[in-house]
């Protein structure tokens, strides 16, 4: 009996990278490594994950960068569309869940991305919403993706942990960090995934949205 | 009039050997095949990479009161917990009530569709649509991709102008009717603590201990349900939730620590 014959190509690549949100009182930080890795080959040290979708939120993503490429230039001509109807800005939980249905639309042949979206809500309070690569989504306090977001998450659980917005009575789950602390946060879980993960390193791109505007930091990390 | 059909010749292949045989005649360009017969595998693969998340406990069950639908807030990627806090109880509209089991995100986007068809059923028929009805438009759905990977394991739960109202409803196609259903890894463990103390004519308290302890149980017994267990009630104003408490929480209260009586005690050796 001859044996199936596989497939020796897939269309998907693993370009590594880890990416993090965290949500504060009034501001949000948006961060993520910049190194582009395939296989065990660095392709580039100085890739952006991150892109602004629009005046208030900001996309990290990590994966397949052709696929997040592709999924960035989709939601940017969308934002352009609801820009021409509106006659305004789309709103952070109004993008969340456009990437949603953008991601579910090719459920059959996915976007290997996983994407963390992060900004400011309509009351100017941070919100961070984290998906899987199909698009299921939720709002949380704070998130990580990619390849070192296991080693990345219980820390942000251990020091941010926030009570879960499922209890009743209700309990205000905001991060109780200033924006500085906040992104001191980032660099330091990033300096421990950098140690032990190796698709993460280089450099970290760190972007603070807050009532001001948007900015962004950039921090060396291990180049090895 | 001769056509002008320049535009329809092939070019020369740039590897001019190895075509001597053809002679004067340009070859079509080509390039090497995989040595396959299997193309599409990666579509499998590519479905097996977001495979979704079966990890969970849901109940519902209908009582005199109305309906009582209860579930835990964990998901699960293989043996890693992506979150702890995911809204498996998802509101349709204010008197329908869908929850999740299996796939994340197909759940999430069905559910939406389904609540913008029912939106629409109203604006069409000025009135509800039915607990029936909604389950039956669900289902179709859901049976016209059967075979095609999605993972669905839900129920609908509402109250319609004929009362309460429940239906279980799957990706495979499957709709039931029904007074009592569990759907998850934990739903054996939810259906024991949950038949065993299940009586029609409930008080809406009592129902809802029943439905938190049912959940409570299949948390501690299945590694991949945990976090809030949730609780709502539907009844004839519609849908209100009722508790959300974390399981962790819900133990010790279930079985508070009795400090033992010590029998022996150790003493600190004076040192000298």
């Amino acid at each position: 009996m001859a044996t199936k014959q596989q497939a020796n190509w897939s269309p998907y690549d693993n370009n590594g990278g880890t990416c993090v949100a965290i949500a504060g009182a009034d501001y949000c930080v948006i961060a993520a490594d910049t190194r582009m890795s395939t296989g065990y080959s660095i392709l580039t040290r100085d890739y952006s994950k991150i892109s602004k979708l629009a005046d208030k939120c900001v996309m990290a993503s990590s994966g397949f960068q052709a696929d997040v490429k592709a999924l960035q230039k989709n939601l940017a001509a969308r934002h352009l569309i609801y820009q021409h109807q509106h006659n305004k800005q789309m709103s952070c939980p109004a993008m969340a869940q456009l990437l949603s249905n953008t991601l579910y639309y090719k459920r059959f042949f996915p976007y290997y991305a996983f994407n963390v979206l992060g900004g400011l809500d309509n009351e100017g309070k941070g919100c961070v919403f984290t998906y899987d690569a199909v698009g299921s989504y939720e709002r949380v306090g704070y998130s990580s993706q990619g390849s070192g977001s296991t080693l990345i998450m219980p820390v942000l659980d251990n020091q941010l942990k926030s009570p879960s917005p499922l209890l009743l009575p209700a309990v205000d789950a905001v991060t109780p960090l200033s924006e500085s602390e906040a992104v001191d946060m980032v660099k330091d879980v990033f300096a421990s995934a950098a140690e032990r993960d190796i698709y993460t390193g280089d450099k970290v791109e760190i972007v603070i949205v807050n009532a001001g505007g948007i900015r962004r930091e950039y921090t060396d990390l291990r180049k090895d | 009039m001769k056509l002008d059909t320049s535009g329809l010749e092939s070019f020369t292949p740039f590897h001019g050997g190895g075509n001597d045989l053809c002679g004067g005649f340009s070859s079509v360009p080509s390039f090497e095949l995989p040595s396959s017969t299997n193309f599409d595998d990666f579509q499998k693969k590519a479905m097996q990479m977001v495979k979704p998340a079966k990890g969970t406990t849901t109940l519902a069950f209908i009582f005199k009161e109305g309906v009582m639908v209860a579930a835990d807030s964990r998901a699960s990627m293989g043996g890693y917990i992506s979150s702890q806090s995911v809204k498996k109880i998802i509101e349709i509209n204010p008197y329908m009530l869908g929850t999740m089991a299996g796939g994340a995100a197909d759940c999430q986007f069905w559910h939406r569709n389904l609540g913008i068809k029912c939106r629409l059923h109203e604006l069409a028929n000025k009135r509800r649509i039915s607990v029936t009805g909604a389950s039956k438009l669900l289902a179709n759905i859901l049976y016209s991709y059967r075979g095609m990977g999605l993972s669905v394991g839900t129920m609908i739960a509402g109250w319609d102008e004929t009362g309460p109202g429940l239906y279980y409803v799957d990706s495979e196609g499957g709709r039931l009717k029904g007074t009592r259903f569990s759907v998850g890894s934990g739903s054996p463990y939810a259906y024991g603590v949950l038949d065993n103390g299940y009586r029609y004519d409930m008080s809406i308290e009592e129902a809802a201990e029943l439905a938190r302890r049912s959940i409570y149980h299949a948390t501690f017994r299945d590694g991949a349900s945990g976090g809030v267990a949730s609780v709502y009630y539907v009844g004839p104003d519609g849908w209100k939730k009722l508790s959300g408490d974390d399981v962790g929480e819900l133990h010790y209260k279930y079985y508070p620590v009795v400090p033992s009586s010590v029998e022996q005690e150790m003493t600190e050796v004076a040192t000298s």
